[in-house]
């Protein structure tokens, strides 16, 4: 859970500039709403990175790790874990 | 080119016209620094700044017909004027100048309004007709030249460029339109016939404007051009090719027609390279060249253009857009261009044209509208690739092609990945009319989330996107991919963006005309009539244009990668955000009192510009939005002024005020 209040901060903070009620639930599709375009999503990916210290493989690059709030800390605590 | 300025007060009383027209034409000297002139009447003003080009001697404006019952003040040239003449005279017309003006005149009293069809050219016009007291305004088919217009209480004011209507003093204080900003910042410009302001409104390429009895009517006398597949020419690709050929030399060779020396700008792509070449080698070995290198390195293409002058031995010279000239140089580039802008690019192309006045040149031949014409633009080329992808969505060799559209965004695997399977994943909607560019409008609306809570209020439920259904022509649907994207591209864009604001406006900032051969009208029409296929053949962009210029050109300039001309926003504003003009234009305070913009958001991106961390184009296109609306909204709605001493001194006056009322 805290991976995820992480994420959502730094997309609302530095990809909405503030503008939380663009992010309205969980399961929201960044891109199918428009919350990141291709260069905010490689800046959510650097910001993975960096914060959970994992490395996302290009082949990870995928919707289902990275295209909702839920998608994105399933993906981390996989990682966590593998 | 010149500036014109027209009032039409019919049988109204009120204005005082002449000292209107002054006013008017006083903030369009830049248009026209050489001549001025006005024609009045009980009911009308015209008003001209000439920009002498062609008969310098005898050609001042207004003009007008044997019996002087039909005037005109007009921008731009008709290219074959010499052709019409020949017939008007054999059809006892009689000339008292050389210049193209007045065969307007003379074709219009042949034919009325129906004489724009034998034009080939580039213009904006008013032409009052004392007869049937109407004013006749009209505008080139593809919208080359500018001419705005308003009205207030049945009283029209006309001209080149929205600030002489607001010098006239005739309208209510103009005011930015929440509904036009939306436009803006969905396509980059507003759609045809709006203008940024409420009720101002600007005449749409290919449409004439008549008013009379203080009404108007619009009359549309061309569209772009579209040909089914059963109507496509069955030549082949070879005899098309030299056909093209033929035409693109006439439409050079007329677009050299001018009584001062015409130069070519040469960026050192494709299109300004085969046109610069056709001239050195056919009709001037001397022409002079220009073109603009950038600073940041990505932006240049300063081999490309080096590499032509070698191969032409031309008389070249280039200027250098810095990026901290690019961020100065935009308070100015917003006055001339008269409307939000998302993109740095015009500014270099005002700096190139203040260069190319220097030099004491008036005229340049430019590459424009040749991705219009024959598919050059990446976004064609992506709709034909993403729909070719959606038939077959599971393999994965089709997405590689999409990678190879974009070299210079896509630099590494990791991008490559993401675009991959990101960008496809959402783009569904194959069968959506708009499908070309819907990807590219919702990218760039993101921006709209710096909108103020005030200015989302005013916009509401209005949708640019369902207005730009309505601009749709009928059965637009059963049209290839192809043909559907270039429509849309030529319909919103070409005029609105690339031939103003990126054209006209920049160029006429410094009294500089364009004259970009490609966008003659005949080119066009037969362009309509071949194969999409032989257009963009594959992934390979303007493919027959390539082929047209085999032997013209070098093979590295034919077979380069397409490079986009882009110009760097963040860095070049880096400097003007820290401690410049843009601090002071963004601050809060100066937000809140437009209220277009929300604060709190502004300025968390301004944060983020300044540590280095945005390189988004997203972010680029917001950041120029906001600076280029707060100074709209300075110069011409809280602080609208033009230097004074600009009073005019006319050249040639027709006062008919009296002579006409004693009759």
């Amino acid at each position: 859970m805290a991976q995820k209040t992480k994420v959502k901060q730094f997309i609302v903070n530095e990809l909405l500039f503030g503008n939380e009620s663009l992010l309205t639930s969980d399961d929201q599709s960044f891109l199918k709403t428009g919350v990141l375009d291709s260069s905010g999503l490689l800046e959510l990916i650097t910001f993975i990175e960096n914060t959970f210290g994992i490395t996302v493989n290009d082949d990870e690059l995928v919707p289902e790790n990275l295209d909702s709030l839920d998608n994105v800390e399933k993906f981390i605590l996989h990682k966590a874990t593998a | 080119m010149c500036g014109i300025a027209a009032i039409y007060a019919g049988k109204k009383t009120g204005p005082d016209l002449a000292a209107a027209c002054g006013r008017m034409i006083a903030t369009l000297r830049h248009r026209g620094p050489d001549q001025s002139g006005v024609y009045c009447d009980p009911s009308v003003g015209l008003a001209h700044a000439r920009l002498s080009i062609i008969d310098l001697t005898t050609g001042g404006q207004p003009i007008h017909n044997e019996d002087q019952t039909v005037w005109i003040v007009y921008n731009g040239e008709v290219f074959n004027y010499l052709e019409l003449r020949q017939d008007l005279e054999s059809r006892g017309h009689h000339f008292y100048t050389h210049t193209d003006t007045e065969v307007i005149v003379h074709s219009y009293e042949e034919k009325g309004i129906e004489c724009l069809k034998d034009f080939n050219g580039q213009f904006a016009f008013a032409l009052w007709d004392t007869k049937k007291q109407r004013l006749f305004l009209a505008r080139d088919r593809v919208g080359i030249c500018p001419l705005f217009y308003a009205q207030n209480d049945g009283v029209y004011v006309v001209a080149s460029e929205i600030k002489a209507l607001i010098a006239s003093k005739i309208l209510p204080k103009p005011e930015i339109d929440p509904f036009a900003l939306d436009q803006v910042f969905t396509l980059w410009t507003t759609l045809p016939g709006a203008t940024i302001f409420k009720n101002i409104y600007e005449v749409k390429p290919g449409h004439a404007l008549i008013i009379d009895t203080n009404t108007h009517r619009e009359h549309r006398y061309w569209d772009i051009p579209y040909a089914a597949p059963d109507e496509h020419s069955p030549a082949p690709l070879e005899d098309l090719c030299e056909q093209v050929l033929a035409l693109l030399m006439n439409a050079t060779k007329l677009r050299l027609r001018a009584d001062v020396p015409v130069g070519s700008y040469l960026s050192g792509g494709l299109d300004s390279s085969g046109i610069t070449a056709l001239i050195a080698r056919h009709f001037n070995t001397n022409v002079q060249t220009f073109a603009i290198r950038f600073q940041e390195h990505d932006f240049d293409e300063g081999e490309y253009q080096n590499e032509m002058v070698a191969h032409l031995k031309v008389q070249h010279r280039e200027i250098e857009a810095g990026n901290e000239l690019i961020a100065e140089s935009v308070p100015a580039v917003v006055w001339h261009a008269e409307k939000p802008l998302l993109r740095t690019a015009p500014v270099p192309m005002f700096l190139l044209s203040r260069f190319v006045q220097q030099q004491g040149i008036k005229v340049v031949c430019t590459g424009e509208g040749a991705d219009e014409v024959f598919g050059g633009y990446d976004i064609f080329r992506e709709a034909l690739v993403k729909r070719f992808i959606a038939r077959q969505p599971q393999s994965a060799i089709r997405p590689v092609l999409l990678e190879q559209l974009y070299p210079q965004i896509f630099k590494n695997d990791r991008q490559k990945a993401a675009f991959r399977n990101f960008i496809l994943h959402n783009s569904s909607d194959v069968e959506n009319p708009l499908y070309s560019h819907l990807i590219r409008w919702e990218n760039t609306s993101r921006i709209k989330q710096f909108f103020s809570k005030e200015l989302a209020d005013g916009i509401g439920a209005y949708s640019t996107v369902a207005q730009c259904m309505q601009l749709l022509p009928e059965n637009f649907n059963q049209r290839d991919t192809l043909s559907k994207a270039q429509y849309l591209e030529d319909a919103i864009f070409l005029s609105n963006y690339l031939l103003s604001s990126q054209g006209d406006r920049m160029a006429m900032a410094h009294s500089l005309e364009i004259r970009p051969p490609y966008l003659d009208h005949r080119l066009f029409e037969f362009m309509s009539r071949v194969s999409p296929q032989w257009k963009v053949l594959g992934i390979n962009e303007k493919h027959l244009l390539k082929k047209v210029f085999k032997d013209v050109l070098p093979s590295s300039i034919t077979q380069r990668t397409k490079h986009p001309y882009r110009a760097p926003i963040q860095p070049s504003f880096l400097k003007a955000i820290q401690s410049g003009y843009v601090r002071e234009l963004l601050s809060v305070q100066e937000l809140e009192k437009n209220k277009f913009f929300d604060h709190t958001k502004v300025h968390a991106l301004l944060k983020k510009i300044e540590a280095g961390v945005s390189t988004s184009e997203t972010e680029g296109m917001a950041l120029m939005g906001l600076i280029s609306t707060q100074l709209l909204h300075e110069q011409f709605v809280e602080n609208f002024s033009y230097p004074d001493g600009l009073s005019v001194h006319w050249d040639m006056c027709f006062d008919r005020r009296k002579t006409l009322m004693s009759n």
